[in-house]
């Protein structure tokens, strides 16, 4: 079994070369960070995850959870790994100091995320969710809320969980029913809950769910929905564990992937009502939600990414090892070959690759520009900042996703035959992969808040911001165009650029006139977006790796594997904007044409 | 109870490395690849911080000899809950009597309880520098130490040797150097990782000392081991005894 590396030299590359750590560091907040810090941090989250994660994530997808009465068993390991994880302080990294966290910026959360999602996937979405929890209280919770459940939930000895869906209110939340009756200090719930990731298990103590109701006289629809704190436990006043409130997990779903990550049907209220505490005002419920979404997006597209690395690195080390047939050199002698002199599996092996740390780079940008809108002491920055960081949410959640489905599959290809059994761990990635184009919003729902919420209701301003700066960023490229490669990456990328220009200026013209022909062509869109957007960081990348090997300096094997891998993805992936843009503005006539009864 | 262990440390090319031989054969590749700490000198710090928190020491010193790249690796010992550190800074390669020298002039300068060092670093798996401090000092030694029990001015060590397992009682001050199964080294926290940093690490140039590092040894090359060559199929059960007498020469 191949173990996992966490790929800290590309991390830090990203971080120094192309992000602009310095600048991130020099935010207010961030005084005690600095670059050999963050460092350090890598090589210790790289550490853990190999060493702690990824030895769970084969067992915990075969060994699944089990629910025995309301109780859920973690699998073999979870228990114990997530005590580490907690001891070690990982749980707390972007938290605020106040309530125990470490306040350490979101870039290295993002890369320590991706970490942690690579080794073992299942796992990490627990902490997950609770950071959600986190994020959610520490904005819109009372100071009591906060002092009550925030310490115990940023050190991890409790765990937190987002009930958001019902079976008649999935993508389209108008539709929650669970209700929430007014009695005194608190309000009790009644109602039930599905895909509740994490929603009941032993590895803690104490579990505080945040949960969406409607309470007897709210509007109809999204207008009327209220957050509601329901601990499984409730919180005595000095802060010990008292009564058992009234909600439990009622089964746990048998899914695709993710096996060691429970997914619960909760039922609140079977003997009178669960004891709810408002957070906020009754009825700002889903705008409460919302202001974690994006961060929650940004995490499942995080998850996106590691799982297409560590189905690459999978691979890799496979069409390393495993010999057949012959060189094609010299087919007449000479022994076996390993697969990876192939140069279809070069081909495949070039197509995860360079996707992964386009992603990587994106994924990075897209925490970068959540740091300045967290922090930047500049008004106008931070709306910047905060602008392209929701323009790009969907981007890093939408394409990162697809394409992870799309690389695991690629991986399973790799390993032949055997990429099919799942004793070789190809297949597992690809089964964990297929869930994250769907939470959190599908792709769907994603391309739909790009090109309206994010593009054509503000009249494309943000994206022709980001395309300016990538054409500003084309011309330094063309400067170096004396070096081949770069040359090739600097015409390919030219030609994308244009596509996404002339697909930008079609939708936000066609958007106000015609929305169901601008929505036929928006996952189109996403993914253009994606495409081209990785390919401007992967050639930043590039050109950063040719500027410090022209002074002699550096990571020779490293920075010309950078270039070249840029190069690979602006002749093989970069061409297919152009069919992209063909969809968007010629294809939506087909998409909407047929009648129902037709289909 | 111990004022001061002193815990040497090395850095080391990363176990997970594959290591790869120089071009010329001068040595083994290092630039861009993944250095870490020894991982004998981790047990090392783990036992000095083990002992602190039982209360049977005060203070822990790693010391590291090296370029200024080493004092990442004092920044892990810190991060691991060591409280200062010592950086002697050098870019030549030493040997380890020339290792065993400095230590001595830190360990008079610092006047410590107990040395905690590996029995061995994996790069060249010298195991000496332990055995050579010990006798420049002129103090007890316990090496390849797999249970450390201290008591008064005395160290119980329980030694692992062929066959089985020696306990010896030292009296302090010593020089103890760890097995593998002494410990199991903890991982580094977040919040250890940020207070690393403000934990004190002084400098020391290595020419401050005024010893020789004249090498001993001349490295006359470095190379890979030979590739495993390709088994064959025996006929008859002659033939193996034959082989395996013969040729592999391990029977008689």
């Amino acid at each position: 079994m191949t173990d996992y590396v966490a790929p800290t030299k590309d991390m830090n590359f990203l971080l120094e070369e192309v992000i602009g750590l310095d600048h991130i560091c020099e935010l207010p907040g961030y005084g005690e960070v600095s670059p050999d810090v963050i460092k350090a941090v890598l090589e210790e989250g790289a550490r853990f995850s190999g060493d702690v994660l990824d030895p769970i994530n084969q067992s915990g997808d075969r060994e699944g959870v089990h629910l025995a009465g309301d109780v859920v068993h973690s699998a073999l390991g979870f228990k114990q790994a997530y005590a580490k994880f907690c001891e070690s302080g990982w749980v707390s990294v972007a938290n605020d100091e106040q309530w125990g966290g470490q306040g350490l910026p979101r870039v290295l959360s993002g890369q320590l995320s991706e970490m942690w999602n690579a080794a073992c996937m299942s796992f990490c979405l627990c902490p997950m969710l609770s950071a959600g929890v986190v994020h959610a209280l520490s904005r819109h919770g009372t100071d009591q809320q906060k002092s009550t459940y925030l310490p115990n939930l940023v050190s991890g000895r409790w765990t937190g969980t987002m009930q958001l869906t019902e079976p008649q209110a999935g993508s389209d939340l108008s539709g929650v029913r669970t209700s929430a009756v007014k009695k005194g200090e608190h309000y009790l719930i009644t109602g039930s809950k599905i895909y509740i990731t994490w929603g009941e298990h032993d590895m803690t103590d104490n579990i505080i769910h945040l949960v969406l109701a409607r309470t007897p006289d709210a509007p109809p629809g999204v207008k009327g929905i209220s957050l509601f704190i329901v601990p499984k436990f409730l919180v005595n006043a000095d802060g010990s564990l008292g009564e058992r409130n009234d909600v439990k997990c009622v089964s746990i779903e048998k899914k695709l992937g993710i096996h060691a990550s429970p997914t619960c049907v909760m039922a609140f209220g079977d003997n009178g009502g669960a004891r709810g505490f408002l957070v906020g005002e009754e009825n700002f419920g889903l705008q409460y939600m919302f202001t974690m979404m994006n961060f929650a997006r940004l995490e499942v597209g995080i998850e996106g990414l590691a799982i297409a690395d560590r189905s690459y690195q999978r691979a890799a080390n496979y069409a390393k090892q495993r010999t057949q047939g012959k060189s094609l050199d010299n087919p007449k002698i000479g022994d076996k070959v390993a697969i990876i002199d192939h140069p279809d599996v070069r081909r495949m092996l070039m197509t995860m690759k360079s996707q992964v740390e386009a992603m990587r780079a994106l994924c990075t940008l897209a925490c970068a520009h959540l740091d300045h809108a967290l922090l930047n002491p500049d008004k106008d920055k931070k709306d910047f900042h905060q602008a392209m960081f929701d323009l790009l949410t969907p981007v890093v959640k939408g394409w990162c996703t697809e394409q992870s489905v799309e690389i695991a599959s690629i991986g399973i290809q790799v390993h032949g035959g055997m990429g099919f059994i799942e004793e070789t761990g190809a297949a597992q990635y690809l089964r964990d992969a297929r869930i994250t184009p769907i939470y959190e919003g599908t792709t769907g729902i994603q391309a739909n808040d790009l090109i309206g919420r994010k593009i054509s209701y503000e009249g494309g301003r943000t994206i022709n911001i980001l395309l300016k700066e990538m054409a500003s960023f084309l011309t330094d490229l063309n400067n170096h165009t004396d070096e081949k490669s770069i040359a090739s990456i600097a015409s390919e990328f030219s030609q994308a650029l244009d596509s996404l220009k002339e697909s930008v200026d079609w939708l936000v013209t066609t958007f106000p006139l015609d929305k169901r022909k601008a929505f036929a062509g928006s996952v189109s869109f996403l993914k253009l977006m994606g495409i081209v957007s990785g390919g401007w960081l992967s050639a930043k990348s590039a050109l950063s790796a040719h500027k410090i090997l022209s002074e002699d300096k550096g990571d020779e094997e490293f920075l010309s594997a950078k270039i070249v891998t840029a190069q690979y993805y602006a002749e093989h992936i970069l061409p297919t904007s152009h069919v992209l843009k063909k969809e968007i503005i010629i294809g939506s006539g087909s998409i909407l044409a047929l009648a129902n009864s037709q289909f | 109870m111990i004022m001061k262990i002193i815990v040497p440390i090395k850095r080391v090319v990363d176990y997970n490395v594959k290591v790869r031989v120089k071009s010329d054969k001068s040595g083994v590749e290092t630039a861009n690849v993944k250095m870490s700490m020894n991982p004998f000198d981790e047990i090392a710090v783990e036992e000095a911080i083990r002992l602190r928190e039982a209360g049977k020491a005060q203070e822990i010193l790693v010391i590291t000899i090296g370029t200024s790249a080493a004092q990442e690796t004092l920044r892990t010992g810190l991060a691991l809950g060591a409280d200062r550190a010592i950086h002697v800074e050098t870019a030549s390669a030493l040997e380890p009597i020339n290792v065993a020298k400095i230590l001595k002039k830190v360990v008079d300068q610092e006047k410590a309880g107990l040395i905690i060092m590996g029995k061995q670093a994996i790069d060249d798996d010298s195991n000496q520098t332990g055995q050579m401090l010990a006798a420049l000092l002129d103090w007890p030694q316990a090496t390849f130490a797999s249970k450390v029990e201290l008591s008064g001015d005395q160290a119980n060590v329980t030694r692992e040797i062929d066959g089985g397992l020696e306990t010896v009682t030292l009296t302090m001050p010593a020089v103890i150097t760890t097995d593998l199964r002494l410990n199991e080294p903890r991982y580094v926290t977040l919040p250890n990782i940020m207070k690393a940093k403000k934990k004190p690490l002084d400098t020391i140039p290595a020419d401050s000392f005024n010893l020789d590092f004249d090498p001993r040894h001349q490295i006359l090359e470095v190379s890979e081991p030979p590739e495993r060559g390709s088994g064959i199929v025996v006929e008859s059960v002659e033939q193996l005894v034959d082989k395996l007498k013969n040729e592999a020469k391990v029977i008689q």
